[in-house]
């Protein structure tokens, strides 16, 4: 009967785990978008400021004093400065995408290393981790990000760094979680008969088998890595002028709200859009690598 | 529910408490230039004044002993007093949570009040085109900055249409209702925002495992309505689900409340941490996270000790 059901199982044509995922994914319709939507953002603030024919801090004095309205010359307008407005929403975008992805991407690293270390060797090192996040997830976030941005005047690296100590917890809690299942499984078992130490059985045996749910916690983080910093950006704190990001134009907009509201519609709407992207190929993702069969 | 359960849930917020005391003290008393930093470039300070403040303070003591004399005088209700109006940090909080509390509460109704609905419709429609549509929007909806959703209803209201004004808590000189009402209904709207489109999420999916259970079919067999079996049957255990996604929200809504009341000039303790953000005044701060975070924690607790409350399944212990 074995050797019969093994028959069975490789007539099927091999399929790995990774490419099945990659075909569910690319059949939803939003996840698509949301795909499509995000490479074409990327390629924009990549390839865009080299066409443009402004720098992000050139000044138009043709048009400085009060913020210009759109024109062949200006896009998007022009702030009271006579930067061009599409330039800096572009090189904004540059900045808060950057920002986004790195903070994500740190928020996972440490997310991954609490929740497996947590998970893997339970008793008192859970406890205390776990306690931490605990802490973590009570102290509120923009609050937070801005006293500490308040205190350190934090460059972009430094930016990075807060953005990703401030979002890790989740992604913790949900790495703890698998691990905890994933570690009583046989395979993990035959590895360490096998003479695997500690460091190879939770990231070489047990993290693989969890990477589904951290991709999708990964991608998630992006956007609230972005929502985050334009926040921060939004209130006067994070990234200073005249570097622009979409949350400290905003912030300039917003002082002339009355006579150019031309200036404060495009930045939020490449946030809605790239978040909204985020949560589409995260949704997607999500259904993709855990199909509820 | 026992009350050894809620007794060992009170005892369990206690290392959290100390968790975040600890982190607040450590973030204030390692930033550069540290507490006295505001006075280092006052020029009417003197050298000698400011190493007699140091020692009033106790600030020449190492840093445990500090962060002891510290946490003591939290726990007695002794925050410390504002940088930049003199008075006590407790004082002034307390002074500025009404307006918050007012903003909060309206969006809370709205969130409710909103958020139920859709998530019924969408749970009963399920596959349709509305509950499609209702599903991009709230994805559209926990996409939106906050931030700039305030300005373009701004710009839509006050600015274009000229219907309500675009900031502050009341007009001077006038003090009804009509006018607070018309004060308050744009930032309300705002703050709602993130979580109507959270929470008629977990609305839509409570109730949708909730309506494929067998009493739902008997509560129909036995002749009862869509509208009856719902509002009779369905609509509490839908809800239980959603009380914890409700509480863990109690943090965005916070975050929401400073860039909301930034954004209208609501004179509430999301503009006071603005305001004080602006003064560098650190005691204001630090009493300002205590607080918010004191909220989080008690909003976790007020929702797990519900959640085991209504749902007599879940055993605790």
């Amino acid at each position: 009967m074995a050797e019969l059901s093994l028959g069975a199982v490789s007539a099927r044509p091999q399929q790995s785990y990774a490419r099945r995922a990659v075909k569910r994914f690319f059949k939803r319709k939003l996840a698509v978008t949301g795909f499509v939507l995000l490479v074409a953002m990327a390629l924009i603030v990549i390839v865009g400021p080299m066409l443009s024919p402004y720098a992000y801090d050139d000044q138009d004095f043709n048009v400085i004093g009060s913020p210009a309205p759109m024109s062949p010359e200006h896009w998007l307008g022009s702030d009271e400065l006579g930067r061009d407005a599409l330039t800096r929403l572009i090189y904004g975008g540059r900045i808060s995408l950057c920002v986004g992805l790195a903070g994500a991407v740190l928020a996972t690293i440490v997310g991954v290393l609490v929740g497996a270390v947590s998970g893997f060797y339970r008793g008192w090192t859970d406890a205390i981790l776990m306690r931490l996040t605990d802490v973590m997830m009570s102290i509120p976030t923009l609050p937070m990000i801005l006293l500490l941005s308040g205190l350190f005047r934090p460059g972009p690296v430094i930016l990075v760094a807060i953005v990703g100590a401030l979002i890790w917890m989740g992604t913790a809690r949900l790495v703890r979680s698998q691990f905890l299942v994933l570690r009583e499984r046989e395979f993990v078992e035959a590895a360490r008969a096998l003479g695997a130490g500690n460091m190879r059985l939770m990231f070489r045996h047990i993290l693989p088998n969890a990477i589904g749910p951290i991709t999708v916690a990964a991608t998630l983080a992006v956007g609230s890595a972005i929502m985050l910093e334009s926040a921060l950006s939004f209130l006067g704190f994070g990234i200073q002028p005249p570097v622009p990001t979409w949350g400290n134009l905003l912030n300039s907009a917003s002082s002339w709200l009355s006579t150019a509201p031309w200036l404060a519609i495009p930045p939020g709407l490449c946030i809605l859009v790239t978040v909204l992207a985020v949560n589409f190929v995260g949704d997607g993702l999500r259904d993709a690598m855990e199909p509820k069969e | 529910m026992t009350f050894a359960y809620v007794f060992k849930r009170l005892l369990g917020t206690i290392p959290l408490l100390l968790g975040i005391s600890l982190i607040l003290f450590a973030i204030v008393h390692f930033a550069p230039g540290g507490p006295l930093d505001v006075y280092a470039d006052n020029p009417s300070v003197s050298k000698e004044a400011l190493e007699q403040i140091a020692k009033a303070y106790g600030l020449d003591q190492p840093a445990y002993i500090q962060y002891f004399l510290w946490l003591k005088a939290v726990i007695v209700g002794n925050w410390g007093y504002s940088i930049r109006t003199g008075r006590p940090v407790l004082t002034e909080i307390l002074l500025r949570l009404r307006p918050t509390f007012e903003l909060g509460g309206l969006a809370l109704l709205f969130s409710l009040v909103v958020a139920i609905p859709l998530g019924i419709l969408s749970a009963t429609r399920r596959g349709s085109k509305l509950d499609g549509a209702l599903t991009l929007a709230s994805f559209a909806g926990i996409s939106t900055p906050v931030f700039w959703l305030a300005l373009l209803l701004q710009l839509l209201f006050s600015v274009q249409l000229g219907w309500l004004p675009s900031a502050g808590y009341q007009s001077i000189g006038d003090g009804s209702l009509f006018d607070r009402l018309a004060h308050i209904v744009m930032p309300a709207a705002v703050l709602s925002l993130a979580t109507i489109a959270s929470w008629s999420r977990f609305i839509r999916s409570g109730m949708a495992d909730v309506l494929n259970q067998d009493y739902i079919r008997t509560a129909y067999a036995k002749g009862h309505g869509l509208l009856g079996v719902i509002m009779r049957h369905a609509l509490r255990n839908a809800m239980i689900p959603a009380i914890t996604v409700i509480a863990v929200d109690f943090g965005t809504v916070i975050s929401g409340a400073v860039i909301t009341e930034t954004v209208f000039a609501w004179p509430g303790i999301g503009r006071l941490f603005m305001e004080s953000m602006d003064g560098r005044d650190y005691p204001m701060l630090m009493g300002l996270m205590m607080m918010g975070s004191v909220g989080i924690i008690a909003a976790n607790l007020v929702a797990d000790l519900a959640y085991a409350a209504l749902d007599p399944r879940i055993r605790y212990g």
